[in-house]
C-alpha cells in the first residue's frame, strides 16, 4: 500500500466544506487530547487546519514549543544549499529554472563542486543540501556520484534535492555518500498538478509521489517533502503533506521525517500564486504539524524574512538553512549571468543567523549526523 | 557507612547520576551543570562531535575530570555501533562507549538483538560497555555473559519525561542482575530519579530534563539530590521495600505454640 492510496482515499472528499464545519469546541478537544498525551488523529490535523483554529494560534504555539522542547531540546540545526547545476527539462510554470524560460545554464565542473564546497565549509556548514534541475542527460548519475565523492570530504551529511530516481539510482546515490533525501510534492491536488506540470517526466503525479518511499527503502536515513504553497488550497495542501509525514514514519520508523513550507511570494517564473499563504496561516500549518507530530523535523528556508524566522524558532522550527546562494556558483565560482531558483530574504550571513539562534536562547547545530 | 561507590568496568564513582550533552540551549551550560550536580560521567553522540570546530566542539565543555561516554546514537545495526565505537576511541574519548542501536526515530526505541552482538564485539575489545536496552530479563543475563559492564534499561521513552513506566521490569531485572542497572530515559522529575534509586537502581542518566530545564545547573543539582537521596533509603533497608510488608503485630500469635 503506497501513499498514492491515501490520495485516493480523499479524492472526493470536500475540503472546504469539512473545514467550514469545524466549530471552536472541536479545536478544544483537539487541544484537549494534546494536553493528556494523546496522539492526534488525522481529523485533529484537518481540525487544526481549519479556520476555526485560528483563535487558538496562542494555546498552539505553548503546546508545540513544549513538545519541541521536550523532542528536539533548545537546539536548531543549520544547513546551506548548493545548487550545483540549472539545466532542466522540466516546464512547471512557476519555477524559474522551468525549460522554456530563456537564461544561460550553468552547470559546475567538479573542481568547481570542491571550489564551492570549500567555501561552505568555510562559513561553518557541515550540512549540505544539493540541488539539480531534472536533466539527466546533462547530470548523469556518474557526475551526481562523482559529485558525492568530493562533497563527502566536507560535509558529514549530504541531502539531495534533485529529479525523482529510481530505487536502484539511490541506492547509488546513498552508498556514493548520500545520506537524506529532499523531494516536495509542489500540489497534493492531481488537477492543479496536471495544469502546472503539463508535459515532461515531472507531468507524472505518482511517480513524484512514491518518491520518498524508494528513498526510504534505498537507504536514505531522513526524508523532507512538503507542498510549494501558493499551488492549491493552503490546508489542503498542508493537510496532505501532514498525513504524507505521518505515512512515511509509520512505514519506515528507521527514518527522519521532516516538512518543509516553501511558499511562493510573486511570480517566479510566470503565473501569479493563486492561494498565497499568509504568515498566520503559515504558523497555523506549522503548529498544526508539531501538535499531530511531535517529533517531525520541520524546515525553515532562507525563502522567509529574518524577522519572520527570527519568530519561528519558538514556534517549532527544527532547522534552518542560512547563508544561502540560490544561483549554480553562488558562493565561490561566480559564472556570469546565473538565474536563482528563487529569491533570498533573510541575506544574513551563517555567524549572523547563528548569533540570532543564540540570542533567541537556542544553541545552532552545524553538525548532528556523520556516516562512520 | 563505608564510602558507597559505583563500580563500572575499572572505574569507580562517587556519583550516581550519568548526565548528558544533548539539547541545550547553549553549551556553555554544560560546565556549570557538570559542577553543580557533581555528575562524574557524560554522554556524547559521536556524530555530534566536529573535531574541525574550534569553539562549537562539544568535547571542549566537558572538564577532564569527567568520564566521557560516548555513544553511538545514529547507529541502526551492531555493525554501525562497533564501527562508532572504534572511532570514539580513536578520537580520544576513552573506552567507555554507551551502545544506542536505534530503529524507530518516533520513540527511540533500542533494538536489543543488535545490541547485543555490539555488546560482545565490543566487550572483547576491551571497552567498558554500557547498553542502553528494553528491560528484559534474558537480554540482562547475555549483557553480563557478554562482558558488559552494566545494563541500562530504559524507564520510558526517551525525552518522554514519563518516568518509570517500566517499573515492575526493572525492579525484576534489578533483583536478578548481576551487573549495576542504570536507569536511562524517560526521567523527567527528580522525584523519578529516587524512585528508581530507592527501588535499587545502581545509577540513573538524566539529560533531557536537566538541558531543557530553565535553569540546568540548578535542574542538575536538584537531581542529584534526588539520586542521593534516593541511594540512601535503599541502603537504609527502609521498611516498606517488599510488596508485602511484615505486619508490626503478628497475625497469627493467638495461635500460640
Amino acid at each position: 500500500m503506497s501513499f498514492f492510496n491515501q490520495v485516493k482515499e480523499y479524492e472526493s472528499f470536500d475540503f472546504k466544506a469539512h473545514f467550514d464545519s469545524i466549530l471552536p469546541e472541536d479545536v478544544q478537544r483537539t487541544l484537549n487530547r494534546v494536553d493528556t498525551q494523546v496522539r492526534l488523529e488525522s481529523y485533529d490535523l484537518l481540525t487544526l487546519l481549519s479556520p476555526a483554529a485560528q483563535p487558538f494560534l496562542e494555546p498552539m504555539a505553548q503546546k508545540a514549543a513544549a513538545l519541541t522542547h521536550q523532542h528536539f531540546g533548545r537546539t536548531i540545526g543549520l544547513y546551506a544549499p548548493m545548487y550545483i547545476s540549472d539545466f532542466c527539462s522540466n516546464h512547471c510554470t512557476y519555477c524559474g529554472f522551468n525549460c522554456s524560460t530563456d537564461f544561460k545554464r550553468t552547470q559546475l565542473t567538479l573542481d568547481q563542486i570542491e571550489q564551492e564546497a570549500r567555501a561552505i565549509f568555510d562559513m561553518g556548514i557541515r550540512h549540505i543540501l544539493v540541488l539539480t534541475g531534472e536533466a539527466p542527460a546533462k547530470t548523469p548519475l556518474s557526475y551526481l556520484t562523482a559529485a558525492m565523492g568530493i562533497l563527502k570530504k566536507y560535509f558529514s551529511s549530504i541531502a539531495l534535492e534533485m529529479f525523482p530516481m529510481d530505487e536502484d539510482a539511490y541506492g547509488k546515490m546513498a552508498a556514493a555518500g548520500a545520506d537524506s533525501l529532499t523531494v516536495y510534492q509542489e500540489t497534493y491536488d492531481q488537477k492543479i498538478y496536471k495544469e502546472v506540470h503539463p508535459k515532461g517526466k515531472k507531468a507524472d503525479y505518482e511517480y513524484r509521489l512514491l518518491t520518498p518511499e524508494r528513498g526510504a527503502r534505498a537507504g536514505f536515513r531522513a526524508v523532507n517533502i512538503g507542498a510549494l504553497f501558493g499551488l492549491g488550497d493552503p490546508g489542503t495542501e498542508a493537510f496532505m503533506a501532514g498525513i504524507h509525514a505521518k505515512y512515511l514514519e509509520q512505514t519506515f520508523p528507521h527514518v527522519e521525517v521532516s516538512l518543509s513550507l516553501p511558499r511562493m511570494t510573486k511570480a517566479e517564473g510566470g503565473i501569479e500564486p493563486k492561494n498565497l499563504l499568509s504568515d498566520k496561516k503559515f504558523v497555523q500549518c506549522m503548529l498544526a504539524w508539531r501538535l499531530f507530530m511531535p517529533r517531525l523535523g520541520i524546515n525553515i528556508s532562507t525563502r522567509e524574512s529574518a524577522l519572520f524566522r527570527d519568530r519561528l524558532i519558538h514556534l517549532g522550527a527544527t532547522k534552518y538553512s542560512a547563508g544561502s546562494k540560490t544561483d549554480v556558483g553562488g558562493y565561490a565560482v561566480h559564472t556570469k549571468d546565473t538565474t536563482v531558483q528563487f529569491e533570498v530574504t533573510d541575506t544574513r550571513s551563517v555567524a549572523q543567523v547563528s548569533r540570532m539562534i543564540q540570542d533567541s536562547g537556542y544553541q545552532p547545530v552545524f553538525k548532528d549526523w556523520e556516516i562512520f | 557507612m563505608t564510602k558507597d561507590l559505583l563500580t563500572l568496568g575499572n572505574k569507580t564513582f562517587s556519583s550516581r547520576l550519568l548526565t548528558g550533552t544533548g539539547k541545550f540551549a547553549s553549551k556553555t551550560l554544560i560546565a556549570p551543570m557538570l559542577e553543580a550536580s557533581g555528575s562524574e560521567i557524560i554522554t556524547v553522540a559521536l556524530r555530534r562531535v566536529d573535531p574541525t570546530a574550534d569553539q562549537g566542539n562539544i568535547l571542549s565543555h566537558i572538564p577532564d575530570s569527567v568520564t566521557l561516554l560516548p555513544n553511538t546514537s545514529g547507529a541502526r545495526t551492531a555493525d554501525e555501533a562497533v564501527r562508532i565505537a572504534r572511532i570514539a576511541r580513536e578520537a580520544g574519548c576513552g573506552d567507555f562507549i554507551k551502545i544506542e542501536v536505534i530503529t524507530d526515530m518516533q520513540y527511540l526505541m533500542p533494538d536489543n538483538y543488535e545490541t547485543l552482538k555490539a555488546s560482545r564485539i565490543l566487550a572483547k575489545e576491551g571497552f567498558i560497555v554500557l547498553p542502553y536496552v528494553m528491560p528484559d530479563l534474558t537480554i540482562t543475563q547475555q549483557l553480563y555473559d557478554a562482558g558488559a559492564a552494566a545494563v541500562m534499561p530504559l524507564g520510558s521513552p526517551i525525552g518522554s519525561n514519563r518516568g518509570l513506566e517500566m517499573k515492575s521490569m526493572i525492579e525484576r531485572i534489578i533483583e536478578i542482575s548481576k551487573l549495576p542497572v542504570v536507569v536511562d530515559a524517560g526521567i523527567g522529575r527528580p522525584s523519578q530519579a529516587a524512585e528508581a534509586m530507592e527501588m535499587g537502581a545502581d545509577a540513573v542518566l538524566v539529560n533531557t530534563a536537566i538541558a531543557t530545564s530553565g535553569d540546568p545547573a540548578l535542574a542538575g543539582k536538584a537531581f542529584a539530590m534526588a539520586v542521593m537521596a534516593g541511594r540512601m533509603a535503599f541502603c537504609a533497608n527502609l521498611a516498606g521495600k517488599n510488596h508485602l510488608a511484615a505486619a508490626s503485630s503478628p497475625l497469627t500469635g493467638f495461635l500460640g505454640e
